[in-house]
């Protein structure tokens, strides 16, 4: 396995099938009584978030407790030696010095994670960065798709919304289409800018057009202030053409996933019922990062168990 | 003072129109006489032979950072590094700390220049108090100051309001002054990082489209037609500009141009490691603008190679790439880039890039120092190995800062001598600071 984790480009499909499989049989461990393994005793994870998190920090900081790794949190807040005017080159050389194996970065500047990889001796794990990537959310959410439609290759997987700023996006774009998967992106143009195309997915404006042929419905959150930035009139107006309601949802196929990777606005991008309908696997989403983020831990840091005897 | 002969080389004199092998001797800060052979005549004789002797190198765009940011550059060690990079005359940048909007920035720019003594220090002045686009600046007093001001500009910013700039153009006329153009619009580049397509929407950082230069470059050209004002665009970095430039000077606008070694040496695959020393506005473009730069470098579009000289300390840069402010050193490395990226690859001659690199800026600011290098004419004159291979090591940088994505680069064209105004200033590439005034 790679030693960093920066981009989802990294993976090949076969790579990213050992991942899935790895977290599928680590799924089993959060179903024992004891919800722990020790392939990770004695190894530091460190959780380096300079920006806001609840579900990724939280995913990562259970992943590696349940494989026994000491956890340290690091918040880039008003608390922090960040608000005293600590590079991120120097936090990253101070917790370096502290000996951590593993760094799980978010950061609000692109190629953060990309730059802090070549600082450090430790794996580094890109937990979002800017506008770039969020690898992953996408490996989770692959993970999710796989345990519904048995073969990623031909699915038809429809991501709806603001492609331009979402790390979500690029990441999943990338791993569906190593995965044979037939992506395509739908939204304005404003936030779907043409070079999206060279990425290997379909460029629609229109969802209406797309309801019947689509497998997975891949709903991006709207930030409110991309109003403000006239990227289309109002979010009246962004429900009424892109957001999924029941109406929308009813005429979609019977076994159609509704996926989204939080944190929801409901009424905008996702009706409220939708969201709550047997169609949404959104809880299965938040359920499967945990095992997909402790699959990376455990191949990254941990590797194969030389007798097997891991998974027990 | 000393007397030199340069014995043996390569003498390329576009402003002549020679090229050919003859010695040259320098004396009393002139160039006393050239020949096939010349006695010695009691000078010293330097073997110049298998180099190129030319007329020195022109900067029209460095920024120094004093006053204001001496632990960045100062004038002093700008003038060092320009002499090593073979330059006899640069043009500061007016955007210091205070800006240099009225006489007494500049004339102290020009004092300081005077007394680090290596190169000729040519004071740019602003176009507008506080380079805010506003209210002019003091041009008259600039122009008539001992700093005798010639170009003026916002670098670093468009002039925004289109009719303020018609109206600094007419005044500009008044002195036959030149109005040169940082082209960017400021709401079409908001928040962008490198140049907008492809690559910025893989890597995720917010563009800044082709289009926010040439929609300037197009408005300024008309304005320059309207109103009659000398225009200069810096740093042009799009096919889309180069072409605007072609059209307008077929028409008999009076515009020129300048392209940095940076745009027509690297392009935005530059920016896929993230390395902020790669971060530059305007942007590294695609490779398609880049070729296109290096045509108009060829055919006389652009007529001047500056370099964008724009050091940062190393904390400034050593950040998240979107925390970095844009710009990189090259003053030290601009000689070596065109001859590597242009030259030797065929794409222009020795003499296009004499041209560009000295005679042309040169002309722009009306300075002696672009040649010719005739009997009488002031010395000011670079020796160069065009084959000369060296490694760019950040240690052996005279600027203060080390900002530049070229480290570790291999480059082929390396300054022997530089002469300023009949002075040895660098000898064997070493500057000669110490020996001076």
């Amino acid at each position: 396995m790679m030693k960093h984790l920066l981009s989802m480009d990294q993976l090949s499909s076969a790579d990213i099938v050992t991942i899935l499989d790895t977290a599928e049989s680590l799924r089993s461990v959060t179903d024992r009584p004891i919800k722990k393994l020790p392939t990770l005793r004695g190894r530091t994870v460190c959780n380096l978030f300079y920006e806001a998190s609840t579900r990724t920090r939280i995913s990562f900081e259970l992943a590696a407790k349940r494989l026994s790794a000491d956890v340290i949190n690091f918040s880039a807040d008003s608390k922090s030696s960040v608000a005293k005017g600590e590079s991120f080159k120097d936090t990253a050389w101070t917790l370096e010095a502290m000996g951590v194996d593993a760094i799980i970065v978010r950061h609000g500047s692109s190629g953060a994670p990309h730059q802090l990889s070549q600082w450090v001796k430790a794996s580094v794990l890109n937990a979002g960065d800017g506008q770039h990537e969020h690898p992953t959310q996408a490996l989770l959410d692959l993970y999710s798709m796989r345990e519904h439609f048995k073969d990623l290759e031909g699915l038809k997987v429809a991501i709806v919304g603001d492609v331009l700023h979402s790390r979500v996006a690029r990441s999943n774009v990338k791993g569906l289409v190593t995965m044979g998967a037939d992506v395509i992106l739908i939204g304005p143009p404003t936030l779907i800018p043409p070079q999206a195309a060279t990425w290997g997915a379909r460029i629609g404006y229109d969802l209406d057009e797309v309801l019947e042929e689509i497998d997975v419905c891949y709903l991006l959150r709207v930030q409110k202030e991309r109003q403000s930035e006239q990227l289309f009139p109002s979010l009246r107006e962004y429900a009424a053409l892109w957001g999924l309601d029941s109406r929308r949802l009813a005429r979609m196929k019977p076994e159609v996933l509704v996926m989204h990777p939080g944190p929801m606005n409901r009424g905008v991008e996702i009706g409220a019922d939708v969201s709550e309908s047997p169609r949404s696997i959104i809880l299965d989403q938040v359920a499967n990062g945990l095992a997909v983020r402790m699959s990376l831990l455990y191949l990254m840091l941990g590797g194969r168990s030389e007798d097997g005897e891991v998974f027990e | 003072m000393s007397r030199y002969l340069l014995r043996g080389g390569r003498v390329i004199d576009p402003a002549s129109g020679v090229d050919e092998r003859r010695d040259l001797l320098i004396e009393e800060g002139v160039v006393a006489s050239t020949g096939a052979t010349l006695d010695e005549a009691g000078a010293e004789v330097i073997d110049v032979a298998g180099a190129v002797v030319a007329p020195g190198l022109v900067d029209l765009h460095t920024h120094v950072r004093e006053p204001g940011r001496e632990d960045e550059e100062t004038i002093a060690s700008a003038s060092a590094a320009a002499a090593a990079g073979g330059y006899t005359a640069i043009c500061t940048m007016p955007n210091t700390d205070p800006i240099a909007d009225s006489a007494a920035i500049v004339e102290k720019v020009w004092a300081l220049g005077r007394e680090a003594g290596l190169v000729e220090v040519v004071a740019a002045g602003a176009l507008s108090k506080g380079q805010r686009g506003e209210k002019m600046a003091d041009i008259g007093e600039m122009v008539r100051s001992v700093a005798r001001v010639r170009l003026f500009t916002d670098d670093g910013h468009g002039v925004q309001n289109s009719l303020f700039a018609r109206r600094v153009m007419e005044y500009l006329v008044t002195f036959d002054a030149i109005y040169a153009e940082h082209c960017e619009d400021e709401a079409l580049a908001a928040g962008g990082m490198m140049h907008e397509g492809e690559r910025s929407m893989a890597l995720g950082m917010r563009g800044i489209p082709s289009e926010a230069e040439e929609l300037m470059a197009a408005r300024d050209i008309a304005l320059a037609k309207l109103t009659g004002c000398r225009l200069h665009l810096l740093h042009i970095s799009t096919a889309g500009t180069a072409e605007i430039v072609r059209r307008a000077r077929a028409e008999g606008v009076r515009v020129t141009a300048e392209a940095t070694p940076h745009h027509f040496s690297l392009t935005d695959a530059e920016l896929e490691s993230y390395d902020p020393n790669a971060k530059v506005n305007p942007p590294l473009r695609t490779e398609e603008d880049r070729a296109a730069i290096v045509g108009a470098l060829a055919d006389g579009t652009i007529d001047a190679i500056a370099t964008d000289h724009a050091p940062h300390a190393l904390e400034e840069k050593d950040v998240e790439f979107q925390y970095a402010p844009p710009g990189m050193v090259g003053l030290e490395t601009s000689l070596a880039l065109t001859l590597t990226e242009l030259v030797h690859p065929g794409h222009i001659s020795l003499t296009r890039a004499i041209e560009l690199l000295s005679v042309g800026p040169s002309r722009i600011l009306g300075l002696p120092q672009g040649g010719p290098l005739t009997s009488g004419d002031p010395a000011h004159v670079v020796v160069f190995d065009p084959d000369g291979e060296w490694t760019v090591d950040p240690a052996r940088l005279r600027s203060l800062c080390k900002n530049t994505p070229f480290v570790g680069r291999k480059l082929r064209g390396r300054v022997l001598h530089t002469f300023f105004a009949g002075r040895l200033t660098v000898r064997d590439g070493v500057v000669l600071a110490g020996e001076l005034v």
